[in-house]
């Protein structure tokens, strides 16, 4: 699973309503290279909870990332590497994602995180 | 310009559908990139639109190619030199068609190679040498080339054949000779094929259709493509071809996570083509998307085949009980949390179809499409054409594909041209909560499986009124091949 991913997703256990971000749990981390596409990520920054971000790359023992950062920074290439490497390379391999209200664990395995709720939680 | 398109004999629906797109994906201007403007086609004299050849007007010659090289459903793409329905017409029209169109082509240090083709017939080829020296009026100067030629050239012929061979009706000889421009890489169906992928599902889908998918989805280097039924990623492969970041989620974590061993998975498919991994599989529910509230406009396409109930039937969280609408969802004790695995209830189509379109409402960009498939039941021969809507989309393209005499699938083609609302999400809610409630009314609204399985009435009315039916039928049904 990668950031980007993580920045997506939220605990919709029903009664919950502040399940994002999720807490990453770590177990096994592993970096996959991604083909470096700036146009990408230029999209997809405005749609990115940053802080989450942040925190999670933090979580994953990468620090480059700033706390805050302006729109401005895209047109830096250095910037551009480290967002690209953050949201798209770290990948948490063997872990799982805990729902900050409930405490539930939704496990990742083989890089997959399983969202599905039990019956009692629909 | 127009030009003298040549489509392959085959999934007639889905030909000018995929020219169309791939018309506007190539089109340069920005503002025509989300306008939906439909092309302008011609058709030969007394041609059925079934028919292979077609005019149609394109911006430029560049775009042309783009667009015949991208498609699968192209043969060829050409600058028509003549036509007629003889050879002294063709010579006639060659010989008016403007020199300064034709010059630059027949330069003497070029090379060139004219090829022959015929549709609904064959000729020899003695007879098609012969054909090629009857062209000795056009002045070519150059050398020719049969293995890589700079200048193809088309001579194409198709006639009245007479009897209804189960190709669309010609009522005259007609001959095409034109320039050719460019063409499907149908090479990608072999190396694509479904018998020799690693990993299958059951509904896998075919390479060449999820080819016409993504051609649809009008997928880019870049762009993110989302699978809700990712299954063995066959929508998913197509579009990573095309260069798509990809991402795919299922509610069967089997498919998705282990597969049939280490080797033999959703990421070795990707990996057996040598094409870059999908960004995201997750095990999710269609019915119960994780996404953050706020989360919104973030896919440029999403692509898939919602399960219909006929091969593979829908899945949605809940737990099998709360069908019955009675009992209260089953308490899972502390201490088998972990291991815990649910089981859920049947998805009927309809709901399916409705979180799909709230779904792709909310997480597509303003003017990603939404590609998908959607089941029809045939009855006498005509389907019944009415296909699910949403206000945030407009429905551009539909491709029916005949799978059995019972039903078809259509392929459908939305654009979203208008932004989610609350209104819209709160209207979604209510359709929700009404699912919930009358579950086992949409179970059985949406349950397709009985109407193409059930026996059919024909065989209980005699043998006799079957003949005289089928009689009445004409022979040429396009749409079967």
């Amino acid at each position: 699973m990668r950031l980007l991913t993580h920045n997506m997703l939220s605990s919709n256990i029903k009664g919950v309503t502040n399940g994002f971000p999720l807490r990453i749990e770590i177990e096994k981390v592993v970096e996959k290279q991604v083909e470096f596409n700036p146009d990408f990520l230029k999209n997809m920054f405005p749609k990115i909870e940053w802080k989450a971000l942040v925190n999670a790359s933090h979580s994953m023992g990468y620090v480059e990332l700033p706390e805050e950062v302006e729109p401005s920074r895209l047109d830096s290439e250095d910037f551009l590497h480290k967002f690209h490497h953050a949201l798209l390379e770290l990948h948490l391999e063997e872990g799982a994602l805990v729902c900050p209200e409930t405490g539930r664990r939704f496990p990742v395995s083989k890089g997959i995180p399983n969202m599905l709720l039990h019956e009692d939680e629909v | 310009m127009r030009y003298l398109c040549m489509f392959y004999h085959r999934l007639l629906d889905y030909r000018k559908a995929e020219l169309e797109s791939l018309a506007q994906l190539f089109a340069n201007d920005e503002e025509d990139q989300y306008k939906t403007q439909r092309l302008k086609w011609r058709l030969p004299l007394h041609y059925h639109p079934d028919s292979p050849f077609h005019f149609v007007d394109l911006r430029s010659e560049d775009v042309a190619r783009n667009v015949a090289n991208r498609s699968i459903l192209v043969k060829g793409m050409y600058e028509l030199w003549g036509e007629g329905g003889s050879y002294e017409e063709l010579e006639e029209a060659i010989r008016s068609y403007p020199d300064e169109r034709k010059l630059p082509y027949l330069e003497p240090d070029s090379t060139f190679k004219i090829n022959v083709d015929t549709f609904g017939k064959v000729i020899s080829l003695q007879e098609q040498t012969q054909r090629i020296h009857g062209l000795s009026y056009i002045p070519f100067k150059g050398r020719v080339n049969l293995k890589s030629p700079e200048h193809k050239f088309w001579l194409m012929e198709t006639d009245d054949y007479g009897v209804n061979n189960g190709l669309p009706p010609i009522v005259q000889r007609r001959i095409f000779f034109g320039r050719e421009i460019g063409g499907a890489d149908r090479k990608l169906l072999p190396t694509y094929q479904l018998k020799s992928r690693t990993y299958l599902g059951p509904t896998a889908m075919d390479a060449e259709i999820a080819f016409l998918m993504a051609n649809q989805a009008l997928v880019t280097p870049g762009k993110l493509v989302y699978d809700p039924f990712v299954g063995t990623g066959s929508i998913l492969i197509a579009a990573a071809h095309f260069g798509a970041m990809t991402m795919g989620a299922d509610i069967d974590i089997r498919v998705v996570r282990d597969g049939r061993g280490p080797d033999c998975n959703v990421w070795s498919n990707f990996k057996q083509y040598g094409l870059p991994m999908p960004i995201a599989l997750l095990r999710a529910d269609n019915n119960l998307p994780p996404w953050r509230t706020g989360l919104k406009e973030v896919f440029d396409a999403i692509i898939c085949d919602p399960p219909y109930g006929v091969r593979a039937g829908g899945r949605k969280s809940g737990g099998r009980k709360l069908m019955k609408g009675v009992v209260g969802p089953y308490t899972v004790p502390d201490d088998k949390r972990t291991d815990h695995i649910p089981s859920t209830a049947s998805y009927s189509l309809v709901e399916c179809v409705h979180d799909l379109l709230d779904l792709a409402g909310r997480m597509l960009v303003m003017g990603g499409r939404l590609v998908f498939f959607y089941p029809v039941v045939r009855e006498d021969d005509n389907v019944n054409n009415s296909f699910p809507e949403h206000p945030c989309f407009q429905l551009i393209a539909t491709s029916e594909q005949i799978l059995s005499s019972r039903y078809s699938r259509v392929l459908l083609t939305m654009v979203k041209t208008s932004q989610y609302s609350e209104e819209i999400a709160e209207e979604a809610r209510l359709k929700h909560k009404d699912f919930k409630e009358n579950h086992l009314k949409w179970l059985e609204d949406g349950n397709l499986h009985s109407a193409v399985f059930s026996p059919s009435d024909l065989q209980v009315n005699g043998a006799a009124d079957a003949k005289t039916s089928k009689e009445q039928k004409p022979k040429y049904r396009g749409k079967y091949v």
